[in-house]
């Protein structure tokens, strides 16, 4: 078992551009669902419109990739206010299913062979990125090792984790504000008591819009990072599953944390990859670790998904306030 | 028109199929064969007279890079048979050079030189269609009176699901996110009667519901009924589910892969004919099972004291418990009753299509859909829901193609939470 392989890849995983791509949905469900009380199921659809915004305009249309970075934002802006008109006067069990069912047709739709001249159906689109590459200010891989447990990133993945890192930050910051000014504060509120807000002469339904859209915004800057990641999209990028690993991030840092997304989402990554890297050496060679009738090593992928499925379950049971929380500020008491 | 879109589902089914599959596929065939390389290769047939088909011989076909680097170029033999090798997986140009076809023959589309296709870590076969295009052309009317069958037929299965879903939630308030995986696991546990046990496949259907039922009792008993008495919410129940969807999924792939299995029996069936109808014998089947458990179970709630038991506990609970119904009772038979009729939905799900870990994830979005639709937490609802979800997905394929058919039942959802948010049935009640 080479465990400095499987601690360099959970650490490079931990800090990589997938911890980025989620701790910024993550952001974006903590603005929904922890500070607001949304349940927002659609968070992969928010992503997929913002990332397909940005490569469609770029690919399909040959247009500047800045313009086309204001193109996924307004994209993601119109879904939001597609999704909230119908559903944020419901019950948080009614936005859930329509998010979820949202952001599934909009999979659809972007897969389909019938838009496949605008959106590239199953594959996707490529060859959008290169502006972004081309600013790229580092002249070397970046390399950092301690005895047989080191970090490696490729010259592009170094440009792509620095501005990912940048992004969170500064993600952070606007979420640290906003939630301790006053319009925070009636956010909040409206996660404890939507009437008693209302009896205030608050528009809820505008505060709960603008929430939806600020956070379906982040939701964009996550769906920007896939793209930007891989230099490709593709459909399957933006499944239902999306949606639910950000939540489990969400709920293991800690909803209603500025920070709780962030540290959610490198253990997350973290575990994953180490709990993949774990079990693939164990079923690995002719005499592996783990006996074969137990588990092959087809299955030792899927062992961390079986686990976080778990996980999660006895995370929302012992503990749903993650590590950061705080129990009494969690909107899951239901309405 | 038929055709050409039960072309495209094939094609569709089968690009779903390849990417549900992808993962399992890669790690299983990404070795290199016996015979060594990757192969696109083809046979070209002239189907003028589609009973004969005749072979096209000497027809050169070269395969490209998308950026234009050849790889390389065969020619069809006497059987009309052609391979190329292709060093990797990933895109590939193949073009059919048209002027080597022999004279009298031609493609079907004769714009259709070039086809773009996607190697995936196997050999790849491509279809260039030779002859005129002689495919049968049904009329409009008869396309949709087979189409409202069959969405009948899917109908019914969307509701024993959509009722399972309704019955849980109408009790205890909870959206189950895990209910499409009750759905595979009545497949599933159907499926393993059917060919680990070697039971026939009807008594392998009632055995995987029993097993089905017995999962919704331990799941209750074990997790559910603990949590509410620790007094867990919903929302907190639904995230819960979450997290048991996803185990239950993996878990499923984990001992079943990625692989489609079918039954023993009924895979291809000679269809029954009724006027300009055809309908495979075990479809009928399942329409008229699924619709006699449907109005029994509906029967049974609206009439026998255990029926008014379970709306007294949907109503209020405390009230239900003071007035002497054993409330904890109620719920786990209506959890068991749910995945029970979830499990049946399941297995008779895997006479209609193949069956596979997530087939029930897949399905879960148009239940909610159909609950919606007609309300949720209602027993009628669910049912009419369903049915119309069913009737509009197949018969939407006659105008929009056939893979945006679940795009307009998702799109609905959507209308019907603007205009009547509390469903079709629903009670007028505030659900905001």
């Amino acid at each position: 078992m080479d465990w400095g392989a499987i601690l360099s890849n959970a650490i490079r995983s931990g800090v990589g551009p997938d911890a980025i791509v989620y701790a910024l949905a993550a952001i974006g469900l903590n603005v929904h669902f922890g500070y607001t009380g949304l349940l927002n199921f659609g968070q992969a659809g928010f992503m997929a419109v913002a990332a397909y915004g940005l490569a469609a305009t770029v690919a399909t249309f040959g247009l500047s990739f800045w313009l086309a970075l204001l193109v996924g934002l307004l994209a993601t802006v119109l879904l939001a206010l597609l999704l909230g008109i119908p559903t944020l006067r419901l019950r948080a069990d009614y936005l859930a299913i329509t998010t979820i069912a949202a952001a599934e047709l909009i999979r659809l739709l972007l897969g389909s062979v019938t838009l496949k001249e605008y959106f590239g159906a199953r594959d996707g689109l490529q060859q959008f990125a290169s502006t972004f590459y081309a600013l790229n200010p580092f002249d070397g891989r970046f390399h950092l090792s301690l005895g047989s447990v080191g970090v490696n990133f490729s010259r592009n993945d170094t440009w792509v984790v620095f501005v990912g890192w940048m992004l969170v930050v500064v993600s952070c910051l606007i979420v640290w504000a906003l939630m301790r000014s006053p319009w925070g504060r009636v956010l909040r509120s409206i996660r404890e008591d939507e009437d008693a807000v209302r009896s205030l002469g608050k528009n809820v339904f505008g505060y709960k819009m603008q929430a939806l859209i600020l956070g379906g915004l982040f939701g964009a800057l996550a769906g920007f990072m896939v793209g930007i990641k891989q230099a490709a999209i593709a459909p399957t990028d933006f499944a239902t599953d999306t949606t639910f690993f950000a939540y489990t991030i969400l709920l293991l840092g800690g909803a209603a944390r500025v920070l709780g997304p962030v540290v959610g989402s490198i253990i997350f990554w973290f575990l994953i990859q180490f709990l993949g890297g774990f079990f693939t050496q164990a079923t690995r060679g002719d005499n592996p670790l783990m006996p074969t009738w137990l588990m092959t090593d087809q299955q030792a992928s899927l062992v961390r998904f079986i686990i976080m499925g778990l996980a999660l379950m006895l995370l929302m049971v012992f503990r749903p306030q993650g590590i950061f929380g705080d129990r009494r500020e969690i909107a899951i008491d239901g309405r | 028109m038929r055709v050409r879109n039960s072309a495209i589902l094939l094609l569709l089914v089968g690009s779903l199929f390849a990417l549900l599959g992808f993962t399992a596929a890669q790690a299983e065939t990404m070795v290199p064969t016996e015979h060594g390389g990757l192969h696109i290769n083809g046979t070209l047939r002239d189907e003028t007279d589609p009973k004969t088909p005749k072979p096209v011989e000497g027809v050169d076909v070269t395969v490209s890079t998308p950026e234009g680097d050849p790889v390389g170029e065969a020619t069809s033999d006497a059987e009309g048979k052609f391979s190329v090798d292709v060093p990797e997986a990933g895109p590939y140009v193949v073009e059919i050079d048209d002027k080597t076809l022999p004279d009298g023959t031609f493609l079907r589309d004769k714009k259709q030189l070039k086809l773009t296709v996607n190697v995936l870590g196997f050999d790849r076969s491509v279809l260039f269609p030779i002859g005129p295009d002689n495919r049968e052309v049904t009329s409009k009317f008869t396309q949709s009176l087979t189409l409202a069958a069959n969405g009948v037929l899917f109908g019914v299965i969307l509701a024993l699901g959509a009722l399972g879903l309704n019955l849980i939630y109408g009790t205890t308030g909870l959206t189950n996110f895990a209910h499409g995986e009750l759905i595979t696991f009545g497949a599933l546990s159907t499926y393993m009667f059917n060919t680990h046990a070697n039971l026939p496949v009807i008594p392998a259907v009632v055995c995987g519901v029993l097993v089905s039922a017995a999962f919704g009792w331990v799941q209750d008993k074990g997790f559910w009924q603990p949590l509410r008495k620790r007094g867990t919410g919903v929302i907190a129940m639904m995230i819960v589910s979450i997290g048991m969807s996803i185990f239950l999924r993996y878990s499923y792939q984990y001992f079943f892969g990625g692989a489609t299995f079918s039954y023993t029996q009924y895979v291809t069936q000679k269809s029954w004919t009724l006027g300009p109808v055809a309908m495979a014998p075990k479809n009928v089947m399942v329409i008229i099972v699924g619709t006699a458990v449907l109005i029994v179970v509906a029967i049974v709630l609206a009439k026998t004291r255990l029926g008014k038991a379970t709306r007294a506990v949907a109503d209020n609970p405390a009230l239900a418990a003071s007035s002497g119904i054993n409330v904890d009772r109620v719920i786990t038979l209506v959890w068991v009753l749910g995945t029970g009729l979830a499990g049946l939905s399941g297995a008779l799900l895997g006479l209609r299509q193949q069956i596979d870990f997530q087939m029930g994830f897949l399905l879960l979005l148009l239940v909610f859909t159909a609950v919606t639709l007609g309300g949720l937490g209602t027993i009628w609802g669910a049912m009419i829901g369903s049915m119309i979800i069913g009737l509009f997905i197949e018969l939407s394929t006659l105008v929009v193609p056939a893979e945006l058919k679940n795009v307009g039942a998702l799109g609905i959802l959507i209308l019907v939470l603007l205009i009547r948010p509390q469903g079709l049935l629903g009670r007028a009640q505030r659900v905001g």
